[in-house]
């Protein structure tokens, strides 16, 4: 708990400019200098602002109540670098990046299926690589880039060509899982753009759906690669 | 573009926000002030409530309210109450705590004492049948369908009588018959006795059951999920206590409910009582270890099954028993159904059925993907596999033989049917599998590879009728279905939409289907669940659809003269044949409505229409031509969905696994209405076909009651890994003569024939061993091809 509070090996980006991944997904209108001053800033501004998403009313793993005024937990103020955008937020140490995404940013395209890394509906990407946002701490990724299925489209509402292959396939049904199906085959076809449908099954085999529609999202996800 | 829009492919309106997670589910719904619950579980199968101390808890910081039974009206027994004072399995709801958080209402329940007197329990029905065997429930063991509870003990002879593992039989609480059985038997020249077992399974949906729930002007505003729309209704208000008029229910996406949110489930209704009680908005999420304990779950059997074949295969009697494990409240009728079941299936000329439902302390019961229907198809269909090694006779041959035709009877009453193609999809299978091919490499090596193949089928009943329908065309002419059957997920609410376009002819881009909450004047439909969505709202659409037509052609005969009959329709207009240059558009006919009043824009409307759309048409009245009309169309009969599965497996003897090499599923769905759509059902009712035959089941402790299963990896789901790597789909795509399209629905018999498929593709690897057991996993494969008795009896049941 001290190193996460203290937060000394996870600081953000910027002191670690070749950490992979994080450029592509970042804002590139904030230059390194800025963001650093932005995260000086962070911190004294935020607090005094309301300018950040300070709700703490839905987190499942830690109450606001006692905490709010607490001394020393200032670093639960932090930038999320967030489908291509600073967020800042009030994160306590506990919070899962699922709840941070779902409670405090708004981005409900996220689900919960399990809470708890069995069947990857909350499925995001840090650094292009997927994870279970449910199992991941939110303290963990600061400065790394997340990009969740709200982060996928272009500026004009264009889908990425997964979500395409999923239309055209019928992909979803229920759709609860969905999101985290993109998510991980997006995953996929940036690592491997194009696979076969055994490595496709292999890459997606930690997202669950419960309506079995896992021939249709490889048949989707082939189609995306051009294989179909 | 096609003439018609009824077998095409189609994008529906609701995928675009699936994939991009613009989709509002439950648990999305946010409101301003919104509290959240907790609910305290009970730790024991059956237990009385003696005293509750939860002074510390509500004096907490952050706690607005405690809520339990006592708050609550109370429920007639068997239904399942919404919290309860006699918990009646591990992890039931007794109260529920709102909060700021979720954090802080967990926190005051762990300052809540709950004083609780341990009850006798059980979680094995014959356990309870036994003379003096304990009791699931304090008010008796037997759930009585039109009766209630009451206890029903067998004797001590009754189990004395049953040797070699096979199932006792005593007093059923239901039986009937046909035909002359003991003549039938008499008549066979191969008679089986089998006694087996099908183990309870969760329905697990991927979406954990959210409620949020806030009240406005009197009216109890409440999001959840649920498969159906508008079904939903009467059934949450009564569990709100209010009137169904002042709910307002909003569901506009389910996630995944496979028979466990058709309708209203009682802890939907705690967020409504926890926020008319704090005056604010309230949230319950239900966890996924939450959700193995309310989110219900497929009854298990202890059957046992005599069935008569004469020598060209023929099925001359069927003799069943069934043994229910019922939960501890109402359940579902699964063990009649399943009769049913194999009245259709094999129709076998003479048949008697017995059965009983016997509570037990393990999670409440209800229907999933073909309930008793499936069961009875992966219990029964290894054992014609086993007859036809018996008799010398192909495997889809013996099927056939006995498979129904439009003439076939149903049931205990053997009522009539509306169609079946049994035989087609098998036929129709057999080739596209390439069975004779197949059946050559049965029983081929590989190392410790053996190759087995397998045929399954099943049924359920795939339609109803009576329901309302209600369209809009606007002054801007496009047309508005109002659809309040639901969407869990099979895009079946869009493609019978797509019936009232083609009745009026309307380009499909120039429609807007109207769902997901009482806001939009939605009409009275059957829910979405028991395959019967295709039959029953192609039917509503169709009324609605023909009503608007009606009326399109009085307005114009009023407006243009000459008499209603000498006017049609096309191109999105009102047209008088002889003189196709008189003519309305829609969207001026549209406008001559709203002039006109009375029937043609809702003012007035048909008496026999139900409460709830006469609402709706009244909110809609003046805005357009509005078409509203009952299904009263002819219906005869039971509808049949019928399906077929061919499947082949590669097994290792070595380590009990096996790989999926092929699956074909091949539907009896009546007439095709959307392709894309039909397709997702066969595929995914496979895989959860698969799961429940080799994955999937209730593991509970006999010594303490606690359950074993209450995760995805305990509780097995079929994942990617265990399904093949691609499947294949066909169908007979002939029309059933009593719906206006020719459709009937046929989600559910999709799983149970993948099932015995694969079963029966295990028995055939296996050179004939059948487990007479569900589910069939590794260790006993391993056991059998050793020839090592199984870890189990026969008739032990929540086995791990």
């Amino acid at each position: 708990m001290e190193t996460l509070l203290g937060c000394t090996d996870l600081g953000e980006s910027s002191s670690n400019p070749s950490r992979p991944g994080v450029g592509p997904c970042e804002d590139a209108t904030i230059s390194p200098l800025t963001r650093a001053i932005l995260r000086r800033d962070f911190i004294k501004g935020v607090i005094a602002s309301t300018g950040a998403v300070a709700s703490t009313a839905y987190l499942p793993g830690g109450s606001s109540l006692a905490r709010a005024s607490a001394p020393g937990i200032t670093e639960r103020l932090l930038s999320l670098h967030v489908n291509g955008h600073v967020r800042r937020v009030d994160v306590l140490p506990q919070e899962t990046l699922a709840t941070t995404l779902r409670y405090k940013l708004g981005l409900t395209g996220t689900k919960l299926g399990c809470d708890r890394a069995e069947c990857g509906a909350c499925t995001v990407l840090i650094d292009e690589t997927p994870h279970y946002s449910c199992s991941t701490l939110t303290h963990r990724v600061r400065g790394r880039a997340i990009t969740t299925v709200e982060g996928l489209e272009g500026p004009n509402g264009e889908v990425h060509p997964v979500q395409q292959g999923f239309i055209d396939e019928l992909g979803p049904q229920c759709g609860f899982c969905t999101p985290g199906q993109v998510m991980s085959a997006v995953a996929l076809l940036t690592s491997n753009p194009h696979p076969t449908r055994e490595e496709a099954r292999a890459a997606m085999a930690g997202n669950l759906c419960r309506c079995g529609a896992y021939d249709q999202y490889l048949n989707g996800i082939m189609r995306a690669a051009g294989e179909a | 573009m096609a003439d018609s829009l009824i077998g095409e492919d189609f994008v529906p309106p609701d995928v675009h926000s699936k994939v991009t997670g613009r989709a509002k589910y439950a648990e999305d719904a946010r409101a301003d002030g919104m509290l959240f619950c907790r609910l305290l579980l009970s730790p024991m199968p059956h237990g009385r409530v003696r005293s509750i101390d939860a002074s510390e808890a509500l004096a907490m910081d952050g706690v607005f309210a405690v809520l339990d039974a006592d708050d609550l009206p109370a429920v007639d027994p068997p239904e399942t109450p919404v919290l309860t004072n006699e918990p009646c399995y591990v992890g039931e709801p007794i109260l529920a705590v709102a909060a700021v958080d979720e954090a802080t209402a967990q926190n005051a329940i762990d300052t809540i004492t709950v004083d609780l007197e341990p009850l006798p329990f059980t979680v094995d029905p014959l356990h309870s049948l036994r003379p003096g065997g304990p009791n699931a429930r304090s008010d008796g063991n037997a759930v009585v369908r039109r009766e209630g509870v009451r206890e029903i003990k067998w004797t001590t002879e009754d189990f004395d009588a049953a040797q070699d593992g096979a199932l006792p039989v005593g007093e059923p609480s239901v039986e009937w018959s046909y035909g002359d059985v003991d003549r039938g038997f008499q008549d066979s020249a191969l008679v089986l006795d089998e006694t087996f077992v099908t183990a309870g399974l969760s329905h697990h949906s991927m979406e954990p059951r959210t409620a949020m729930a806030y009240w406005q002007n009197g009216k109890c505003f409440l999001y959840g999920s649920t498969q159906s729309q508008a079904f939903v209704i009467p059934g949450l208000a009564r569990l709100i206590g209010i009137a169904p008029e002042n709910l307002v229910y909003i569901a506009e996406y389910c996630g995944g409910g496979f028979g466990s949110k058709g309708g209203a489930y009682p802890v939907m209704a705690i967020p409504a009582h926890l926020s008319k009680k704090t005056g604010r908005p309230v949230m319950l999420r239900i966890t996924r270890a939450e959700e193995y304990y309310t989110g219900s779950a497929r009854p298990g059997f202890q059957g046992r099954v005599k069935i008569g074949f004469r020598e060209d295969g023929r099925v001359a009697a069927v003799d069943l028993y069934l043994v229910q494990e019922n939960g501890p409240y109402a359940g579902f009728g699964d063990y009649t159904s399943a009769a049913d079941a194999v009245s259709i299936v094999y129709t076998p000329v003479a048949m008697r059925f017995q059965g009983i439902a016997v509570a037990t302390n393990t999670p409440p019961r209800g229907a999933q993907r073909g309930p008793g229907q499936n069961q009875i198809a992966v219990a029964v269909e290894p054992l014609i596999d086993k007859a036809a090694r018996h008799l010398g006779l192909d495997r889809v041959a013996i099927r056939r033989v006995n498979a129904p035709d439009h003439d076939s009877r149903y049931g205990g009453g053997q009522s009539d049917i509306t169609s079946a193609y049994l035989s087609e999809a098998l036929d129709k299978g057999r080739a596209r599998f390439d069975w004779d091919a197949k059946q050559a490499q049965s029983g081929r090596r590989r190392g410790s590879k053996v190759i087995g193949i397998g045929v399954g089928q099943a049924y359920h009943s795939a339609g109803s009728n009576g329901f309302d329908g209600l369209v809009r065309i606007a002054p801007d002419g496009t047309l508005h279905i109002h659809t309040g059957v639901g969407n869990l997920g099979t895009y079946s609410y869009a493609s019978t939409a797509r019936v009232a376009a083609d009745v009026l002819k309307y380009q499909w881009d120039h429609c807007v289907i109207e769902r997901g909450s009482s806001e939009r004047h939605l009409p009275w439909n059957l829910g979405q669940f028991g395959s019967n969505t295709s039959f029953t709202m192609t039917r509503t659409n169709y009324a609605a659809a023909i009503d608007a037509v009606g009326k399109l052609k009085d307005i114009a005969a009023r407006t243009l003269g000459g008499s209603p009959d000498d006017y049609d329709i096309g191109d999105e207009r009102v047209f008088r044949r002889t003189m196709p240059a008189a003519y309305l558009t829609y969207a001026a006919a549209a406008q001559r409505a709203i002039e006109l009043g009375d029937r043609f824009s809702g003012q007035v409307l048909a008496d026999n229409l139900n409460s709830m759309t006469k609402t709706s048409a009244r909110a809609l009245a003046g805005t357009g031509l509005i078409g509203v009309a009952k299904d009263t169309l002819p219906r005869e009969g039971t509808v049949p969905a019928l399906a077929a599965g061919f499947v082949q497996i590669e097994l290792d003897l070595e380590t009990g696994k096996f790989d999926i090499l092929e699956y074909v599923g091949v539907a009896d769905c009546g007439t095709v209405l959307h392709p894309q759509g039909l397709a997702n059902q066969i595929k995914g009712g496979a895989v959860m076909g698969f799961g429940m035959a080799c994955l999937e089941r209730h593991v509970y402790d006999s010594h303490y009651g606690l359950p074993g299963s209450i995760g995805l990896h305990q509780a097995k789901p079929a994942t990617y890994l265990d399904v093949p790597l691609r499947m294949e789909w066909d169908a007979v795509d002939a029309a059933d003569p009593q719906n206006p399209s020719g459709a009937k629905g046929v989600g559910e018999p999709l799983l149970g024939c993948a099932a015995a498929a694969l079963l029966c593709a295990i028995s055939d690897a296996l050179g004939g061993h059948y487990f007479n057991r569900t589910p069939v996993v590794a260790d006993m494969i391993i056991n059998a091809a050793s020839g090592r008795g199984q870890s189990h009896t026969p008739l032990q049941v929540n086995t791990a």
